[in-house]
């Protein structure tokens, strides 16, 4: 078990600073992809069936899809982008990943996670039929609000991309397309 | 019984050959071999079918050169391409352009390991199954990507970013439709979903899912979805070898040529073996009391998985291929809304568990009928039939 | 209905699928190397050499005169007429050789040959191992009796031989009549270089 989770944690340190420090963007999200594959099967060893699937399914199926297109999509995709180093950006650099360490700190020493260890109590058996319980009776606000934002910024997103009103659905030559 | 459990029993002999602490290990072994070896001859048997099937949809005998009737033309097929030329563009991104194809294969083979392939033949019973095949299939956006970009091609690139975009587009109603069953079911777990098909009435009807207002309208969902999933026509737009030569494919040769093509067909497989499952009772026998004779379950999952191998076949030899805003149009303003309609009907169904079959019937056909006749007249209203015109071609 | 256009193709093409094992009828492939088309009669592929007689190397109608040689558009043929031992050409090619890989079966050649001596083949099947011995035919290749002409063109070959026919004729009574012939040898002054024949 030890072996394994060595292996793992190898995987995702080395794809992880592949990802930060490749010259392509393209090679840098097919690493950050890897890393996401590396972190769902952290969870798969730690005998988290249903959140590895779900970071799989979500991680490198969309998340990981988003930002090529997103790479693909802006301008000298696949291209080295020309690095402009400021001054102070090493500082700033530097700043906001231990700002970032220092969120994950906090909210980690506050969870219970860590006290249920500490207290060497029993790990709960969880299933895919308890957790679908919980989220539909006990977590069922934050799911309902949670869904509703996503609604939100996927209108928008469908607001922002609509093409400009005139001319719309005429090909080049002024005949309206026929659509489905 | 022997005829139903040799395969396990045979299984059970090799491990133990083997000491103690091997045998899981040893085990996986055999099965991934098992596995393995019988899709890959389902893959031949396929590609046969495929070219003779459609030769014979279009008045034409097929391959019939190889062995009898063209028998072995897999096998000349598997010779060509394993004997030519694997040409890497100067240009492309080495590395990735050689991961690609095995970022295709390797996680679609993983998605056997949760189907039941028989009463006996389940790989490995997970909890969360069915979530565990969809996330291994979402890797396949992942390769297509890889082999469209690092080939370094405008049609390899155009390819992948019409397979990404339609993969997308078509896994919602995809997992939508397969909702359904689990909102009946209750469970994730393909083996329970399975059982939940068990029985019959009167020993005669069976009660797989299909046979229900919202199984029906959830399979044919689901398997247009998963004709789309699987880039088979008339949804082949990443490969539309008319019009970007082989998509993603363009500039792969030889072996991983092969792979690819072998992916694709995997990709078939597993999609079917899931509706299979799901809604046409897995490994039950189309007649309830057929379970109990001396036919062992695997042959009737074969024999669905085969049928709806035809069907994927006899679609591609009828229908002609869609345009790309013909297609995002099909998948987001016809087949999801009619996913989400058909949630709502097997909660109807659910709920209305009480009521007498015809009345049930009835109600849930009328919820499904409705929405698609009105979407479909609401699709087709501004569609003007005149002839068309085209600019360069006269 | 929505959706009924698919059924109905459906239908179709399964109606194809089975009817084309009970009904061989319904094949529109042939199995060519067993069975092959018939094809039509102005079918044309390749230039050809009429000869005359039983002896290839004797009775050739062509005289290289070269005329196809130049006028061919991708200048496939190459002639080297013979000479007597006072290095005057003989009305007889020494070599004639026509690379059909590179030939593209226009006609021209036999449109402008003024003897009838060239004809359009009928042969597909050229396949061989050799890309360029293989594909440049020779005199000896390129020979084949009036009677092949006949068989494959019949219509056309008939009209020739009959034309043939009558300028011998003319020429023997020329030949009788005419106190002061001009040149012997060269066709009769009204003979037209020009097609007389037509495919169409």
């Amino acid at each position: 078990m030890k072996s394994a989770f060595i292996v793992l944690v190898l995987v995702i340190l080395t794809s992880a600073a592949a990802a930060v420090w490749l010259r392509k963007l393209v090679h840098a999200a097919l690493c950050l992809t890897a890393t996401f594959a590396g972190l769902a099967a952290l969870y798969l060893q730690l005998g988290a069936e249903f959140v590895g699937f779900a970071q799989i399914l979500i991680y490198v199926g969309a998340v990981a899809m988003l930002v090529i297109f997103a790479i693909l999509l802006t301008r000298n995709a696949g291209m080295t982008p020309e690095v402009r180093w400021s001054k102070h950006s090493g500082i700033i650099g530097t700043a906001i990943g231990l700002l970032v360490l220092g969120c994950l700190l906090i909210s980690l020493s506050a969870s219970n996670g860590i006290r249920l260890i500490a207290a060497n109590t029993p790990e709960p058996t969880i299933n895919v039929q308890r957790m679908g319980e919980q989220l539909m009776t006990r977590c069922v606000l934050p799911l309902e609000v949670l869904g509703l934002l996503l609604t939100a910024a996927m209108i928008g997103a469908v607001i922002l991309a609509m093409p400009e009103k005139h001319g719309e659905g005429l090909d080049s030559d002024g005949r309206k397309i026929d659509e489905l | 019984m022997l005829l139903e459990t040799w395969l396990v029993q045979l299984k059970h002999w090799m491990v133990n050959l083997f000491p103690a602490g091997w045998q899981p290990g040893v085990g996986s072994l055999v099965s991934v071999t098992v596995i393995l070896g019988v899709f890959a001859t389902l893959f031949a048997v396929a590609t046969l079918l495929e070219r003779k099937g459609l030769g014979r949809i279009q008045n034409r005998p097929g391959p019939n050169r190889v062995g009898p009737w063209g028998l072995f033309q897999p096998v000349a097929d598997g010779i060509k391409m394993l004997t030519k030329e694997d040409i890497v563009p100067l240009t492309a991104d080495q590395v990735v352009h050689f991961l690609a194809p095995i970022v295709l294969l390797a996680p679609v083979t993983l998605a056997f390991a949760v189907i039941p392939f028989g009463r006996k033949l389940v790989p490995i019973d997970l909890d969360a199954g069915l979530l565990f095949f969809f996330a291994v299939g979402s890797a396949a956006e992942v390769a297509a990507f890889m082999a469209g970009w690092s080939s370094h091609n405008k049609y390899s690139l155009l390819g992948a970013m019409r397979a990404i975009a339609q993969m997308i587009s078509f896994e919602l109603p995809l997992v939508i439709s397969t909702m359904a069953v689990i909102m009946m079911s209750g469970s994730l777990s393909l083996v329970e979903i399975v059982r939940a098909q068990d029985g019959g009435v009167f020993g005669l009807i069976p009660r797989w899912h299909v046979l229900t207002p919202w199984g029906l309208a959830g399979f044919l969902i689901f398997f247009t979805a998963a004709l789309a999933e699987s880039n088979r026509s008339p949804f082949d737009l990443p490969e539309g070898e008319s019009e970007i030569i082989g998509g993603f494919m363009t500039e792969y040769s030889g072996f991983k040529y092969a792979l690819f093509f072998m992916g694709e067909y995997f990709g078939m497989f597993a999609v079917s073996g899931l509706a299979t499952t799901l809604f046409l009772g897995g490994w039950h026998a189309p007649l309830p009391f057929l379970d109990r004779t001396l036919v062992p379950s695997f042959v009737w999952f074969f024999g669905k998985l085969l049928l709806l191998l035809f069907v994927f076949i006899w679609l591609r030899g009828t229908l002609p291929r869609l345009r790309v805003d013909q297609l995002m149009n099909f998948s987001w303003k016809f087949l999801l809304p009619l996913a989400l309609i058909n949630l709502l009907v097997v909660a109807l169904w659910r709920f209305t568990a009480s009521w007498p079959l015809a009345g049930r019937w009835a109600l849930c056909l009328v919820a499904l009928a409705a929405p698609f006749v009105a979407l479909g007249a609401a699709l087709m209203r501004h569609r003007h039939w005149k002839p068309r015109h085209y600019r360069y071609a006269r | 209905m929505l959706g009924g256009g698919i059924i109905k193709g459906l239908i179709e093409t399964a109606r194809n699928f089975l009817g084309s094992y009970h009904d061989p009828a319904r094949f529109v492939t042939v199995q060519y190397p067993e069975q092959s088309r018939v094809h039509p009669e102005n079918n044309r592929n390749f230039p050809f050499l009429v000869f005359d007689g039983d002896d290839p190397a004797k009775g050739l109608r062509c005289v290289a005169c070269k005329i196809c040689e130049k006028e061919c558009p991708p200048q496939c043929i190459y002639i080297v007429p013979e000479r007597d031992e006072r290095g005057r050409p003989r009305k007889h090619p020494a070599i004639f050789d026509i690379d059909v890989s590179v030939c593209m079966s226009c006609q021209i050649c036999v449109e402008v040959c003024p003897f009838d001596a060239i004809k359009m083949d009928q042969v597909f099947e050229l396949s061989g191992p050799d890309r360029f011995g293989r594909l440049l035919l020779h005199k000896q290749d390129l020979a084949k009796p009036n009677d092949y002409y006949r068989a494959i063109h019949p219509s056309e070959a008939v009209a020739v031989d009959a034309q043939l026919a009558a300028e011998r004729a003319l020429l023997e009574a020329k030949a009788k009549t005419n106190v002061a012939p001009k040149a012997g040898g060269m066709p009769p002054a009204g003979t037209p270089a020009q097609p007389k024949y037509s495919i169409t």
